[in-house]
């Protein structure tokens, strides 16, 4: 028993020291905000994706892309292919080099990029981000809460605290999930700025948190297949090590002899 | 092949003669899964069959990988995200291949340190030990090439600063540098060779391991109490072994699911848990990331590497007798690379004549201080480089090196060995029981 819990404890330590971004600002705060998709058995909400994409299309698209995003996806948050089509169309132009000229965009073509005034593209922000770190640099936080991309996201949108100052030439704003505190991005979100179609009400909080959960999917689409695969896999692997014990101990049950203690 | 007495392949069928005057293939294959193993081994043998299952498992995900994956800077890190959204299965295998990394060093160093315990070391299988060391080494070159093919920041700055040591070698660096890298920083040059070097070197490992196998196979294999199998007689022999198949073949395969089990819910459920986010941002040759911090199996060794800083006094005296030709950082490199030459010099390092740690009563304890101290390693390789942190790093560090050079020759002078069974098959009765005459096998 003693040697079992020793792999166990050995594996978990070797796990442990992961975190290794560990060290960021300390007054830096990330609100540890409740995501329908977190956990082995979370699963998207699909009504608040159709509402993070319309915050995206509506705000953020302004001046972030999402390049590696195909329009078709779109599909998986339970819309048409009409409906993605119209979509395409409507919102955005891509350049046609076969054309040479910009054409309305179409399902198969991505996203566009957008790197006119120099924002990040957003479309894997919610892994390249974490929110989460320490306790002492032992990963032990993003064990428990999750990586916390998505978190730190919504934290920031929601983060501003109103204050501003000019530095070289750069408006900042103060924003309290920001490392370092101060953002050269405006708050690009006001209360009731857009406007649901199911009438959700849309205040800073909520709208930061529904363009979170869009930004989850657009860097991990595939998180609900994965997850699938991984109860699957979980699952026929239990399975085979019960019948390969049970293997394992009538093999050895002669050789073994009985245990004299 | 072994040195143990034991029944070999005899051809019986026609076709079966014809094939081995031949080819005598069948009686190899025979031999390696027939071989006698001492039937006391425990739990921590189990780690080989991992390996192995590793080094297959990132065979396997890695070349459907490379189907999909295209190494030049413009597009390699859009092929990944083409991998992740377009490619059947394609975020499995990725996941699998990224994590698979993982498993395969968790793997790997709780198999050296078995080794470490029970004085696998030893004679006569120094040499199984040298090669496992190269693989070791292999095994490192490997990954750190394969994090850079997804072109992430991390990737970038990762290659650079790794890179950046062979730069440290005195008069001859910057050209090896340059040469490693095809040019005077890392680029596509860098990419491209990396993914080359990524491809072949796993066929290199497994070629060592089969020489890893066959070098165990002819010494046979250690076990927890260290004593040899008797060889006089097929029948004495056998009283202390059983063969390989199916008795280890099934325990192992046991052992392997279990450990999956595992494996597999984290490629489910956490994939990214032991990864970096920095390496979700394409690379930028401009944008320096706030830690460079490498892959967590790296970290013991990076924490050596930056341990000895220009402040440190055996640093300023080795820069002094060399007339500074050694400086701070070549002298973290010789360290560095010197931490895993420690652990492949251990045959000639170890003086005492007892080959497992069970039955040395001083050597336990330094030994576990040893796991502390690596682990104590891997957590300061990852903290930023300041105090208190310096500090602990070199005291960690000077620990590894006094554990091989020093405590290791001492120990086997003047420790007093406890008593050893006198064969393997009294060991494992003591644990459990003499085998029945007449019990009914498997009932």
């Amino acid at each position: 028993m003693f040697k079992k819990l020793a792999i166990g404890a050995a594996f978990a330590l070797a796990l442990a020291p992961v975190a290794s971004n560990a060290a960021g600002g300390g007054e830096q705060h990330i609100e540890d905000f409740h995501f329908s998709f977190e956990g082995p058995f979370g699963t998207w909400d699909l009504n608040q994706l159709q509402r993070g994409l319309q915050i995206y299309t509506e705000v953020c698209a302004a001046c972030h892309g999402l390049r590696y995003v195909p329009l078709r996806d779109l599909e998986a948050l339970g819309y048409s292919e009409e409906e993605v089509i119209a979509y395409a169309a409507g919102n955005f132009e891509v350049f046609d080099p076969e054309l040479d000229d910009f054409r309305p965009a179409i399902p198969t073509d991505h996203f566009p990029a957008n790197d006119g005034v120099g924002a990040p593209d957003l479309s894997l922000m919610a892994k390249a981000r974490a929110g989460f770190h320490g306790p002492y640099g032992l990963g032990i936080n993003q064990l428990v809460k999750g990586m916390g991309g998505a978190e730190y996201i919504a934290s920031l949108l929601d983060g501003y605290t109103g204050e501003e100052k000019e530095e070289a030439g750069t408006v900042l704003y103060e924003n309290k999930a920001f490392p370092g505190g101060w953002i050269s991005m405006a708050p690009p979100l006001a209360e009731d700025q857009v406007e649901f179609a199911d009438g959700h009400p849309a205040t800073v909080e909520a709208m930061s948190e529904d363009v979170a959960a869009f930004l989850m999917w657009t860097a991990e689409p595939k998180m609900m297949e994965r997850k699938n695969a991984g109860f699957v896999g979980v699952l026929f692997l239990t399975v085979l090590s019960v019948l390969l014990y049970l293997v394992n101990k009538r093999l050895w049950a002669p050789v073994k002899g009985k245990k004299s203690h | 092949m072994s040195g143990i007495p034991h029944d070999h392949y005899e051809p019986k069928t026609n076709g079966e003669k014809w094939l081995n005057s031949r080819l005598p293939i069948v009686g190899l294959l025979y031999d390696t899964l027939m071989i006698p193993t001492p039937k006391n081994l425990n739990w921590w043998w189990i780690w080989g069959i991992v390996l192995a299952f590793c080094l297959a498992l990132q065979i396997v995900t890695g070349i459907v990988l490379v189907m999909h994956y295209t190494p030049h800077v413009d597009l390699a890190f859009a092929s990944i995200e083409h991998i992740m959204r377009n490619v059947n299965g394609g975020y499995m295998l990725r996941y699998l291949h990224m994590n698979g990394a993982s498993l395969f060093f968790v793997a790997v160093y709780i198999h050296i340190f078995r080794g470490l315990f029970y004085g696998s070391y030893k004679a006569p299988r120094e040499i199984t030990w040298i090669i496992g060391m190269l693989i070791y080494l292999m095994m490192m070159g490997t990954a750190f090439m394969g994090y850079v093919l997804p072109w992430g920041q991390m990737s970038f700055w990762g290659a650079t600063v790794i890179t950046g040591l062979f730069g440290a070698i005195p008069f001859v660096g910057d050209a090896i540098q340059t040469w490693l890298l095809g040019g005077p920083a890392v680029d596509n040059a860098t990419l491209n060779r990396f993914f080359s070097l990524h491809y072949l070197l796993p066929f290199v490992i497994a070629a060592l391991v089969i020489v890893h196998i066959w070098a165990f196979h002819t010494t046979g294999n250690n076990n927890p109490t260290g004593v040899e199998v008797r060889r006089g007689s097929k029948a004495e022999a056998e009283k202390d072994t059983l063969p390989f198949w199916p008795y280890f073949v099934i325990k192992d395969l046991f052992a392997l699911a279990v450990i999956l089990v595992v494996f597999w819910a984290i490629v489910g459920f956490m994939p990214n848990y032991l990864g970096h986010p920095d390496n979700y941002i394409e690379a930028n040759p401009l944008v320096t990331p706030a830690h460079i911090v490498p892959e967590w199996y790296f970290l013991p060794f990076y924490a050596i590497l930056r341990a000895f800083t220009g402040e440190v006094w055996v640093v300023q005296f080795a820069s002094f007798i060399t007339g500074g030709i050694v400086d701070a950082k070549f002298f973290g490199v010789i360290a560095m690379f010197g931490a895993i030459l420690a652990m492949a010099l251990a045959p000639w390092l170890d003086t005492s004549s007892v080959r497992s740690g069970k039955y040395r009563p001083m050597f336990k304890w330094w030994f576990y201080l040893l796991i502390i101290d690596f682990f104590a390693l891997m957590w300061l390789g990852a903290m930023p480089a300041e105090e208190p942190y310096a500090t602990f790093s070199l005291i960690a560090s000077a620990y590894w090196f006094a554990y091989f050079f020093v405590i290791l020759p001492i120990l086997g002078v003047i420790e007093k060995p406890e008593a050893q069974p006198e064969t393997i098959e009294e060991d494992f009765n003591a644990h459990y029981g003499k085998a029945d005459a007449d019990a009914t096998p498997a009932e």
